[in-house]
């Protein structure tokens, strides 16, 4: 199973995560956004962008409340907020907004 | 939700890498921690090793995961116990281990340490004092 991001295919596994992490490009989130019809813009791609900085320094996809208190941390509660979120990604932030960055499903997501 | 919150300790005994233990004892902790129960982490013997600061596994070809350990206080899981004499015996201090920092609702959000150092007997203590004690 696999992604074309302009004629290039990048792997995925059987729920759309990709398989290899450094696969990651800003047309290849496009590209599952798309697939998962979410009309990206600047608000999901700032809940994008967080979840990779996420990443990048603890190694892990946050489970969806942690991502929710972080994002309330960093963010403001204006953002930091189930409503906000689930706005955003409506089939889960975590789970969703993971996918489009990238990650791997999120540890703690039962 | 007037059901009975447990105290669950994970214990870690072994090396962070060179056997699949150290990590799968970390993603059940951050699976199981979805549960709202009093969680805490021991480690022991070679176990104090999964937090010794500046690893680099490049050389092994694993994903270096200490990072996460500084995730943990997201999760709420915020107590650490690490047993001094397994410091001693494998020549480390605490200052050998990476800084883990928690942040506390109950007190303005004061940044605390997740990390305490604890003797042999007071480790026993800590473990005496669970409902469940899980071995990794």
């Amino acid at each position: 199973m696999s992604y074309d991001v302009n004629g290039t295919s990048v792997e995925h596994d059987e729920e759309g995560y990709i398989t290899n992490l450094a696969d990651w490009t800003e047309d290849l989130a496009n590209v599952i956004a798309k697939a998962e019809e979410v009309d990206m813009n600047e608000e999901h791609w700032e809940v994008v962008n967080f979840l990779r900085s996420y990443y990048e320094e603890y190694q892990i996809a946050p489970a969806v409340r942690v991502l929710i208190k972080a994002v309330k941390k960093t963010m403001g509660p204006e953002k930091g907020n189930n409503k906000y979120m689930y706005e955003l990604f409506p089939y889960g932030p975590a789970k969703q907004a993971c996918k489009i960055a990238g990650l791997p499903k999120p540890t703690g997501c039962v | 939700m007037d059901e009975k919150i447990k105290k669950f300790l994970y214990v870690n005994r072994k090396a962070p890498y060179g056997t699949i233990y150290a990590l799968e004892a970390l993603e059940v902790v951050l699976i199981g921690a979805a549960f709202d129960q009093d969680v805490s982490l021991a480690f022991l013997d070679d176990g104090v090793f999964q937090l010794v600061k500046n690893q680099k596994t490049d050389g092994i070809g694993v994903k270096n995961f200490s990072p996460t350990f500084r995730a943990l206080g997201d999760y709420d899981v915020t107590k650490l116990f690490v047993e001094q004499e397994s410091l001693d015996e494998r020549g480390l201090t605490a200052d050998d281990l990476q800084d883990i920092i928690y942040e506390d609702e109950d007190d303005d959000w004061a940044e605390k340490p997740s990390i305490r150092i604890v003797s042999r007997a007071e480790m026993a203590d800590v473990m005496a004092d669970q409902d469940v004690v899980l071995s990794f």
